[in-house]
């Protein structure tokens, strides 16, 4: 660095910024700017540290990944925090779930919170879909990379679950019976819903072992049809168990890519 | 203005778009060369967005398309028509190399660059324009808040959020047992199994279409047509009842369609022997279970030597045979559309006793 040119005072301060005790005991390198560095940059942060140090070059392309994948995981982080400061000001019960959703709109001046919550969502499940698209047309499935691919489609699942979980909290119209569509279904399922095919043959004597309040549908609900129970149940699966299982999966997911070797390419 | 109205919502009749779809596939595979043009992608997009602003005029279209929630699928249309033809137009391009020896662009791409600047600075600009796109779009679109809930209030039409309304258009073909659990637990089955099935190893790491033709189409058949056409059509012209609704169409809840539609055990029972149903269900419907039986167990072997004997060389037997189960299911969507469609079939077997329908 033997520049003899005259120094800015905004290199200047840069210059003292970085050698201050305080920032040296963050960033425990210079500034990524040689190789050396570049490598200590990737391996000293641990947000970072998700990368490798190097990869193909298709692999910074748009035109190759569409940074769909990306994308999908910084959406699910907007929904987190979004879906976050959400939960401070709504509450799952019949009393309160709607007039909440109510004051967030009418309340809260400027707020976006719950549009950038619901677009999210919707954008969320779009990105998946496109990434799954764009790994099928690039073969990205093959070897090494197959059991990858099918955490892929758990998460899918999970995205979809997530973003129909989240569909009955406003508790409005378009909730309520959106869900009890989807969840009429279950009512059909072979054997373990009552009006699915085989689960008459399920009793014991005269006494049916599958009915309309113990089966899939039952189980889904918490109920006979779409209520307390259901809200209930919907919320915490929304709120807690389905993010944590997207969370441990998409772990799962991101370490695979590392260790299958990285960004496919060519071989 | 109004002669062009009636004719689109002619060509949106169900029967129509599906055939108009997958027509639309067959064209993209087949004259694949000439669409990767950049004048034909762009061309397309064009086409649509006159489509939506003319579209826009028409007080019944813009009803339905500017619904908050519906939202999302006119973006999805467009993302989705650019993907499908950016994938292809990919494909040929790299084919193209292929062919005169230089292989696939992204083996030229093989060299390693830094991550540090290169991928951090891509993925910090992706994350500024997403959020930008998000946040204008929450700040110009309300999100929906309809009347609280009331069960004693149904609306009419009922539907399921957007991503599950392919599901509810098999309905209409499928009892809910089916449409609603086996052949979604299949569709999750079937993505998975995908990579285990396919034993190609070309076209790994790379757009291409000529190094795996079979898997390319199967798969652009499934989640294109199948799955992504089937949800634009229950969004947009699927209104009270689940009856079609043309998109310039206004959605009179008093609209009746004639449903004449007869199960098989009818056809040949009643109309072929000029008899009455048996009694017994068994005996009734005996011409379904069998047809049934054969589409499952038959046709996979028959298929092995006829149509997809190259296949069966090339894959092991149970490759072939979970390969040939799924995709015969995948298939049972059209077949049936196309008997409802044709001949007004009902049910291939239809044992209401035990909600066996299929």
């Amino acid at each position: 660095m033997a520049d003899t040119k005259k120094e800015g005072a905004g290199t200047r301060f840069w210059n003292w910024l970085t050698e201050t005790q305080i920032w040296k005991s963050i960033f425990r390198h210079d500034r990524p700017n040689t190789d050396r560095t570049r490598v200590l940059v990737m391996l000293s942060n641990v947000f970072l540290h998700l990368h490798p140090v190097r990869l193909r070059k298709s692999g910074v392309k748009l035109r190759y990944t569409w940074c769909m994948g990306g994308l999908s995981f910084f959406l699910f982080l907007v929904l987190t925090l979004t879906g976050l400061l959400l939960m401070f000001y709504y509450r799952p019960t019949l009393e309160y779930a709607y007039t909440d959703i109510v004051g967030l709109r009418e309340h809260v001046p400027l707020g976006i919170m719950r549009e950038m919550h619901r677009w999210g969502a919707h954008a969320m499940v779009i990105t998946v879909w496109l990434h799954m698209f764009r790994v099928f047309m690039t073969g990205s499935y093959k070897p090494p990379r197959e059991f990858n691919w099918s955490i892929g489609v758990i998460m899918l699942v999970l995205t979809l679950l997530l973003s129909f979980t989240g569909y009955l909290l406003p508790w409005d119209q378009l909730a309520i019976w959106a869900i009890t569509v989807g969840s009429n279904m279950a009512r059909a399922t072979p054997f373990l819903g009552h009006e699915g095919p085989g689960s008459a043959l399920l009793r014991l004597g005269d006494v049916p072992l599958i009915h309309a309040y113990d089966d899939a549908r039952f189980a889904l609900l918490g109920g006979s049809f779409v209520g307390e129970g259901a809200l209930l149940r919907f919320y915490v699966l929304h709120c807690v168990g389905l993010p944590l299982g997207i969370a441990v999966l998409m772990a799962v997911h991101f370490w695979r890519v590392r260790k299958d070797g990285g960004i496919s390419g060519p071989l | 203005m109004s002669v062009v109205k009636g004719l689109i919502n002619t060509l949106a009749d169900p029967r129509l778009f599906f055939m108009l779809a997958v027509t639309s596939l067959v064209v993209l595979v087949w004259k694949r060369e000439k669409i990767a043009a950049n004048s034909v992608g762009y061309g397309l997009l064009g086409i649509l967005a006159v489509f939506f602003i003319f579209g826009s005029f028409d007080p019944n279209f813009r009803l339905i398309v500017t619904k908050p929630d519906n939202v999302p699928i006119v973006g999805l249309i467009f993302l989705l028509v650019f993907f499908t033809w950016y994938s292809v137009r990919e494909a040929v391009l790299n084919d193209r190399r292929i062919l005169a020896g230089k292989g696939p662009v992204e083996k030229e791409e093989s060299d390693r660059v830094w991550v540090w600047p290169d991928l951090v600075y891509t993925e910090m600009i992706s994350l500024i324009v997403c959020s930008v796109v998000l946040i204008v779009w929450s700040i110009l679109l309300k999100a929906p808040l309809e009347q609280p809930a009331n069960r004693s209030l149904t609306p009419n039409p009922s539907k399921a959020p957007w991503y599950f309304l392919g599901l509810q258009e098999m309905l209409v073909y499928f009892d809910p047992w089916l449409a609603g659990v086996v052949l979604p637990g299949l569709i999750i089955a079937g993505l998975i199994a995908i990579p285990y099935i396919d034993k190609n190893p070309k076209g790994n790491g790379y757009y291409t279409f000529a190094e795996r033709k079979a898997e390319v189409t199967i798969f652009l058949f499934g989640f294109v047509i199948l799955w992504a056409s089937l949800i634009v059509l229950g969004t947009f012209l699927r209104g009270p009842n689940w009856n079609f609704f043309g998109p310039f169409e206004y959605w009179d809840i008093h609209k009746l369609e004639a449903l004449t539609n007869v199960n098989l055990s009818e056809y040949i029972w009643v109309r072929g022997m000029r008899t009455g149903l048996p009694t017994n269900w068994f005996v009734r419907e005996i011409f379904g279970i069998v047809l049934v039986l054969i589409y499952i167990f038959v046709m996979p072997v028959v298929l092995a030597r006829t149509w997809f004997k190259r296949y069966y060389a090339k894959l092991d037997a149970p490759r072939y045979y979970v390969g040939a189960f799924l995709f015969l299911m995948m298939m049972a969507l059209p077949i049936k559309m196309l008997l409802r469609w044709l001949i007004n079939l009902k049910y291939i077997v239809a044992i209401p006793e035990f909600f066996f329908n299929i």
